[in-house]
């Protein structure tokens, strides 16, 4: 970050009007977004912004830098050509649970396994908000909805754990009603090389609202845990809860009832995924509290670097490609 | 020259290659190619291999074909049958014998003809498939192939099973010698591709040497041949298939713009050959991505466009049918970018391997809402090269995604490329807009239409666009009904002007007019053409327009079209371009199609014209 930065939230803000909903979860990440990307010291000129389609796809218009609103579920592949095409511009990528894992799933997989260097923010609402409330991929198994009226009968995809097994490099979860968390998040995605993974749980307030209350509304310490680098998980609202190993799970214990050295510490940068595996199991279900934090963050060529490198080797080994030359290369005749 | 045999002079000579597809036929037919192009033939190819990698060796599943024509003129097409048929086993003769014209002969290997061999081509017990009964009366000439080849390679310490391979150098000495043509360039070819397998590489080589002494002495041939050189062009030349004219047209034309090519793509057969083409030129620091999905092949392309790269997605049919949204997306982004289709058999998955016309419709209109985009087609081979670069020119100038359909048969096919000087080639340079001062992002040129290009990082320029209806000027989201109703003519008006931009439709024939007038797009150019003179030359009043731009059709069509008494569409699907030229023009036209996953031939073409004389 660049304390000094010449630019203000202002800078980021596009003349027009925002579009969401009243009380959209949506707003607080473009509010974070807008501050934090001001304080990089950047110009609103040196990002681009591609989504594809869905309500948090109208993020570019909101953003007063270079944006392509795409088509559903491509925003990643657009963004991976751009990020190759031109390395210098700092790429994010606004998507939805649906754009992202259902229709985009397939590029979402292949984006993060190449580690391009794409920040890309999954607004994970576990609902369809622009088509007016049908099941997404996060939605939870028995939740109702319009195309399941008498609740689905399929289990959700986890992108923590999904991410972790394509070997992401930079593996989060923020939500929008903690505007401090969330822009600590995308100030460490900024400054991160691959692809990072941003899941931001937020809240639908038409189609399914208070998808989140047990993690962040009165009472959330009982359910959630921050991951901080170096510490011991401990949560609970006298921080009296801990997490400690049980055979490959995480497991709920009070503090004052086991050894402290048996209490899980967190580790962001551990080159092993085994830990970050281990905690991406935090996801709020079977009796577990949802953790939220940076799963795992590792330095790794971006994608993007190493097709550079690769080309720069060959125009070393070449020389710059000479277009005459390579025209008149190989097996040749002259006709006189 | 060899005393005992008669020397024979000979126009043109179409060979075909037969074998199981691990027999090498396709390295065979190329070496031939490379070897006549030298000689100063004219030399057209095409490869026929099956859809299946190494199906069932031995069975007429597995046969890999390859057939040239080289002559002491323009020969326009691997030819319609062949002149001499080589088959390797008895499956290549069963599957391909119908073919070989009555005067012409096979050479088939005597020693592939085993009870084994002959069952699995399928005939039934007991049965010699070199009975005349068998050959249709053909003459075939029953050459123990292998064994001599084995005996010739007989003091060389190698395994039996290498030995073996090495007969198809020993075909090709034979072949050489018949076609009075010097294998020195096979021979250094050797050296160089064994150039660490010392022992194959002498392996080869004698067997080569081997197979032109046979031929010589064998008593089985009466003749020897000789096809004079071809008045071509003066010029330096190299063979080079459809598809590698295609990679290197892309990597010139982003050159002669001043621009990074960007290829996204995804393998399909028969297009994966340019992705491959592209991919070998690191060091134009062309980026070329094999990326997930068709999809993902076209989208990174379009970011790399909005990124200012000269950006390429290429795919056959199956592939198109995958990226129509996206095309649909580029064409309302008003980005450039070239996409190609090497068409294939189609629907469905259909016939991977062999070519087809059919994908035209799917090019004018298989996208939804009211998405024009240009498009384009190659004629030959090499003319992928300048119709790659064409391409590149609209997409540029116009700032649109553009078409280029090609096929298989171009696309696999080659021919001999007159090597361009780059300074010759047309200069694509691109002005990228900078200046902030009163910039509208859907502001277009008076004379083009096409709005200007901005490279996002650029300062004061920052604007966002998308798949949504926009402001006529601006760009911003708009939803009002007269300027959505301005948008989708101002977009159709920008890609018509093209019509403005391009050559006439050019009459090869009777340029006042006449009885007939074949027309066709695509790779049918040269099966046409070659009727088409054998008609002019007994006095016939039948001539040929051949369409490389279809949308839109060339200003003068109307024109050319109402000269001719009849008009023939020919192509290889049902009747598209027929259909699509009745309806821009109200004409009446005799569509003359196929649709067999090969090519016209000119007794295809006969059939329906002599009718109409």
């Amino acid at each position: 970050m660049n304390a000094e930065s010449q630019f203000t939230k202002k800078d980021f803000v596009p003349t027009g009007e925002v579009k969401w909903c009243a009380g959209c979860g949506d707003f607080s990440i473009l509010a974070q977004v807008q501050k934090v990307l001001s304080e990089t010291g950047k110009s609103p000129e040196s990002f681009a912004f591609i989504s594809g389609i869905g309500c948090s796809s109208r993020f570019p218009y909101y953003m007063n830098c270079y944006g392509l609103h795409g088509i559903h579920g491509r925003a990643l592949a657009i963004a991976t050509g751009a990020k190759v095409a031109n390395p210098a511009l700092e790429v994010w990528v606004a998507m939805g649970d649906g754009d992202g894992l259902a229709i985009g799933g397939n590029h979402f997989v292949h984006a993060v396994r190449r580690n391009v260097g794409i920040k890309g923010i999954l607004m994970d609402n576990r609902i369809y908000g622009l088509t007016k409330g049908q099941f997404s991929p996060t939605s939870f198994r028995g939740q109702k909805t319009k195309t399941a009226p008498m609740g689905t009968v399929e289990d959700p995809l986890d992108p923590i754990s999904l991410s972790l097994s394509l070997g992401g490099t930079f593996v989060a979860r923020t939500q929008d009603r903690d505007p401090k968390h969330m822009a600590e998040i995308f100030r460490r995605a900024h400054e991160h090389e691959g692809f990072a993974m941003m899941q931001v749980l937020q809240n639908c307030v038409i189609f399914n609202d208070g998808a989140f209350d047990d993690w962040c509304t009165k009472g959330k310490e009982e359910h959630t845990i921050k991951l901080v680098h170096g510490e011991k998980m401990i949560f609970g609202m006298e921080n009296e809860k801990c997490i400690i190993r049980q055979g490959f799970s995480p497991k709920v214990a009070l503090v004052a009832e086991v050894d402290a050295n048996n209490i899980v510490i967190h580790d962001e940068f551990a080159a092993d995924p085994g830990l970050a595996g281990f905690l991406a199991q935090l996801n709020g279900t079977h009796g577990l509290p949802m953790a939220y934090g940076i799963f795992r963050q590792i330095k790794a060529p971006a994608y993007e670097a190493e097709y550079r490198r690769q080309n720069d080797e060959a125009v070393a080994k070449k020389g710059p490609g000479n277009l005459q030359k390579l025209l008149n290369s190989g097996e040749t005749w002259t006709v006189s | 020259m060899n005393d005992q045999l008669q020397l024979k002079d000979l126009d043109k000579v179409v060979i075909r290659f037969s074998g199981d597809s691990g027999d090498g036929m396709q390295l065979t037919g190329n070496q031939f190619t490379s070897s006549a192009a030298h000689h100063g033939n004219d030399v057209v190819t095409l490869p026929d291999f099956p859809a299946e990698i190494r199906a069932p060796a031995g069975t007429i599943a597995g046969i890999s074909g390859f057939q040239l024509q080289f002559g002491n003129q323009r020969v326009n097409t691997p030819g319609d049958f062949p002149d001499v048929l080589i088959a390797m086993n008895p499956a290549s003769l069963r599957a391909n014998i119908k073919d070989l014209r009555p005067a012409g002969f096979a050479i088939v290997d005597l020693d592939a003809f085993d009870e084994r061999g002959i069952k699995k081509a399928g005939y039934a017990d007991g049965v010699n498939p070199l009975d005349p009964e068998h050959t249709l009366g053909k003459k075939v000439i029953a050459a123990p192939i292998t064994s001599q080849t084995m005996a010739a390679l007989e003091s060389l310490d190698m395994p039996k099973k290498d030995k073996e391979r090495c007969k198809n150098f020993f075909t090709l000495g034979v072949l050489y010698f018949l076609y009075d043509t010097s294998p020195d360039l096979t021979l250094n070819w050797i050296n160089v591709k064994f150039a660490k397998k010392p022992l194959v590489a002498e392996a080869n080589t004698k067997a080569l040497h081997e197979g032109m002494i046979y031929a010589r002495n064998s008593g089985l041939f009466q003749s020897q041949y000789r096809v004079g050189s071809a008045k071509l062009r003066p010029g330096t030349y190299k063979s080079l298939t459809g598809n590698e004219a295609t990679g290197l047209g892309l990597v010139a034309a982003a050159e002669r713009a001043g621009l990074k090519l960007f290829l996204g793509s995804y393998p399909i057969t028969p297009a994966t050959t340019i992705l491959e083409e592209v991919a070998a030129h690191k060091d134009f620091d062309v980026k070329a991505l094999q990326m997930e999905d068709e999809i993902a092949g076209i989208c990174c392309a379009i970011g790399a466009a909005w990124a200012g790269n000269l950006a390429a997605t290429n795919t056959s049919g199956p592939g198109i049918a995958l990226k129509g949204e996206a095309m649909g997306l580029a064409m309302i982004l008003e980005l450039p970018l070239v996409i190609v289709n090497v068409q294939r058999g189609g629907p469905s998955t259909g016939l991977p391997t062999k070519t087809e016309q059919s994908d035209l419709m799917q090019a004018m209109y298989g996208r939804n809402g009211e998405s024009p985009i240009p498009v384009i087609a190659a004629k030959s081979p090499a003319h992928c090269f300048d119709m790659a670069i064409e391409a590149s020119r609209l997409a540029l100038k116009y700032m649109t995604p553009v078409i280029l359909l090609t096929d298989g048969y171009l696309g696999n096919g080659a021919e001999a490329f007159r090597i361009p000087d780059v300074n010759e080639l047309p200069d694509l340079t691109v002005k990228f807009r900078t200046n902030p001062e009163g910039y509208q992002s859907y502001a277009r040129d008076p004379k083009t239409n096409a709005r200007q290009w901005v490279k996002p990082g650029t300062p004061g320029l920052a604007n966002r666009i998308g798949g949504l209806e926009k402001d006529k000027l601006t760009g911003a989201v708009s939803h009002d009904p007269e300027n959505h109703d301005h948008m989708v003519r101002a977009r159709r008006e920008k890609v018509e002007g093209i019509a403005n931009d391009i050559a006439d439709l050019e009459i090869i024939g009777d340029q006042k007019g006449g009885d007939i007038l074949i027309i066709g797009w695509g790779s049918t150019y040269g099966a046409i053409n070659n009727k088409v003179n054998r008609y002019r030359a007994a006095g016939k009043s039948v001539s040929q327009a051949h369409f490389t731009h279809i949308f839109p059709f060339p200003k003068n069509t109307l024109e050319v079209l109402k000269k001719f008494k009849k008009i023939v569409v020919a192509e290889m699907n049902l009747g598209q371009l027929n259909s699509l030229l009745r309806a821009e023009y109200a004409i009446d036209t005799i569509p003359l199609t196929k649709i067999q996953g090969k090519p016209f031939t000119e007794d295809e073409i006969e059939v329906v014209v002599d009718k109409l004389l």
